[in-house]
């Protein structure tokens, strides 16, 4: 799952370049928003629920709960 | 006058935030600056998303969108709304736990026990803080602009920037962590609510965003604005690198630090990229639509600045008790500037005069008392170099400070890489700071455009109007951050790490 998450990040990340709208004026979403923009703003939703995934599925495994009661010495 | 009206009360708020936080405060150096590790759940959120956007996200996109058009929403804000918090959740997360550890408070502290590296923190301070200035002046030159417009050049652009370093001074001064993070939660909470109360004001004011947008695509000169016609695709792929500064600001490494539970971290992680878009995407997109506005279009030439373009679409659309409630919400981005003077703060106490004997012949109270001379003393520089600069917001933020933090992000990730060594540390600090002195050195010596060296015909490196250009068209961001990490690969491999036991700590 961690595997196939960080693939979709690189993947996501890819996609930024969306060089096919480059030039687009038309259609425009809902009769306003360009489709360079609608895309990006798309692009920042997808963003938010990939972040969700990587949270659920891809948290550093090594932090503790419950760290903030110990405290080593330097 | 109805807008400054506004403005002031809004910054009597956050002065009596300030005050407020400092009546809670302990005299200890953790409390004053990191709100004694305790801040949690949604004020994490809303402050450090407060923290990370300054006069630049309204008043810098919008001016930009209103010259270059709708692709500075993927210049600047889509590569955030994944990098940043992609770099929170595998490196903030390790920091906090980093600082919870072992009582570090700031980047420098971490860097110095990872590698075991006392003057090489101290270069790394210095090119930190050096770097961190024009992010500040950004605050007070916005502040400037901001109630300049406001109030129809009532309050002139030198006293409204001393006015906001002022107020901002006097609440880090008070307030400490705890009051500049409560400031920066009322402030996201402001500029979120602008956001969406501006873009249905000036839609009505337009007469609908389907006229406005038809009215712009249908002149020849102004429709790319709605498209990326004139964005370079390499400098669009340049600009993604520009959000892995966030994790090399001092501000957002020390705010990471401020976090009650590492558990906070996932809330903020999730919604950061829907925080993103609800204060670029109005403010990019009305941007673009102001240029079709005759209007605004010879105020903003008059002007000399792009910048004002969102003041100005409010004065004319909202009535003035709106525009002087939105107007708030502005001032409430430009005000950002208040945790990078406390970080600047934090690290001189703590890098400089607690590192070399200052805590300990004098103890914490006087260390206290240091970093609040540190932020009047930051704060009045901040002002006079505002003063007597007069290029715009946006650019001086990416090419000094963005750049150079993103190229010094490859540190950060080192301190969880087992084999960074403090010597590969600071080839690429030093590779860092000769980078953007070749930067500034170039674009000041050459003109622009022209070609400065070509190979085989191909451009390798050209001058352009924007500053430099590589390979026809990537920004010096991208060599810059390739070669930090090079720096700091190539020379860790060949150089001696520090002990077994101190990456056991870092790395277990």
């Amino acid at each position: 799952m961690r595997r196939m998450l960080f693939t979709a990040a690189l993947a996501l990340y890819a996609l930024h370049q969306d060089f096919w709208l480059w030039g687009s004026a038309r259609p425009l979403l809902l009769g306003f928003l360009p489709p360079g923009l609608a895309y990006h703003a798309a692009y920042t939703l997808v963003a938010s629920a990939l972040l969700g995934l990587l949270v659920r599925h891809a948290w550093p495994a090594e932090l503790p709960r419950g760290l903030s009661e110990s405290r080593e010495t330097r | 006058m109805i807008e400054a009206v506004f403005v002031f009360a809004y910054m009597a708020v956050v002065l009596y935030v300030g005050l407020f936080a400092f009546r809670r405060a302990k005299s200890t150096g953790e409390d004053y600056f990191l709100a004694s590790r305790s801040i949690g759940g949604v004020v994490f959120l809303l402050s450090l998303f407060g923290t990370h956007m300054t006069a630049f996200a309204i008043l810098g996109s919008s001016g930009r969108a209103f010259r270059e058009g709708i692709g500075v929403y993927g210049l600047m804000a889509s590569s955030s709304a994944l990098v940043v918090p992609l770099l929170l959740l595998f490196l903030g997360t390790r920091l906090w736990a980093a600082g919870r550890r072992f009582g570090h408070m700031t980047p420098v502290q971490i860097f110095r026990d990872r590698w075991e590296a006392g003057h090489t923190g101290t270069v790394l301070f210095v090119l930190q803080a050096c770097l961190l200035v024009p992010y500040i002046v950004i605050g007070v030159m916005g502040g400037g602009t901001t109630l300049a417009a406001l109030t129809g050049g009532a309050v002139p652009e030198w006293l409204g920037g001393g006015i906001v370093a002022l107020v901002v001074m006097s609440y880090v001064f008070f307030g400490g962590m705890r009051g500049t993070a409560w400031v920066n939660a009322l402030q996201t909470v402001l500029f979120l609510t602008f956001g969406a109360v501006a873009c249905i004001v000036i839609a009505k004011g337009l007469g609908g965003f389907d006229r406005a947008v038809e009215a712009l695509l249908a002149d020849p000169a102004k429709a790319h604005l709605l498209t990326r016609e004139k964005v370079s695709p390499l400098v669009f792929l340049s600009f993604t690198f520009i959000p892995l500064s966030a994790i090399a600001f001092p501000h957002m490494t020390i705010f990471c630090l401020t976090a009650r539970r590492v558990e906070s971290f996932r809330r903020t992680v999730v919604l950061y990229p829907v925080c993103i878009l609800l204060v670029w995407l109005p403010c990019v997109f009305l941007g673009a639509l102001a240029a079709g506005d005759p209007e605004i279009s010879a105020a903003a030439s008059a002007s000399g600045t792009s910048d004002q373009v969102m003041l100005l679409l409010l004065k004319k659309h909202a009535p003035p008790w709106l525009a002087g409630l939105l107007g708030a919400g502005i001032m409430a981005a430009v005000m950002a500037s208040d945790s990078q003077i406390l970080a600047l703060s934090t690290m001189f106490t703590e890098d400089i005069f607690a590192y070399y004997g200052g805590k300990e012949a004098f103890g914490e109270r006087v260390q206290v008392i240091t970093g609040r001379a540190f932020v009047v003393g930051v704060t009045v520089a901040a002002y006079a170099i505002a003063m007597t600069t007069t290029q715009q917001i946006f650019d001086i933020a990416v090419k000094y400070a963005f750049t150079g933090y993103a190229a010094l992000s490859p540190i950060v990730a080192g301190v969880f890489w087992r084999r960074s060594t403090r010597r590969g540390v600071l080839a690429s600090a030093l590779v860092v700071a000769a980078g953007l002195a070749a930067t500034a050195w170039l674009e000041a010596a050459y003109p622009a455009p022209g070609a400065l060296w070509e190979l085989g015909g191909v451009p390798v490196l050209s001058r352009t109007p924007g500053g430099l250009s590589i390979l026809g068209g990537l920004l010096p961001v991208v060599p810059l951050v390739l070669a930090s990490a090079a720096a700091l690969a190539g020379v860790s491999l060949v150089t001696r790490p520090p002990s077994q036991a101190t990456i056991e700590r870092y790395i277990p």
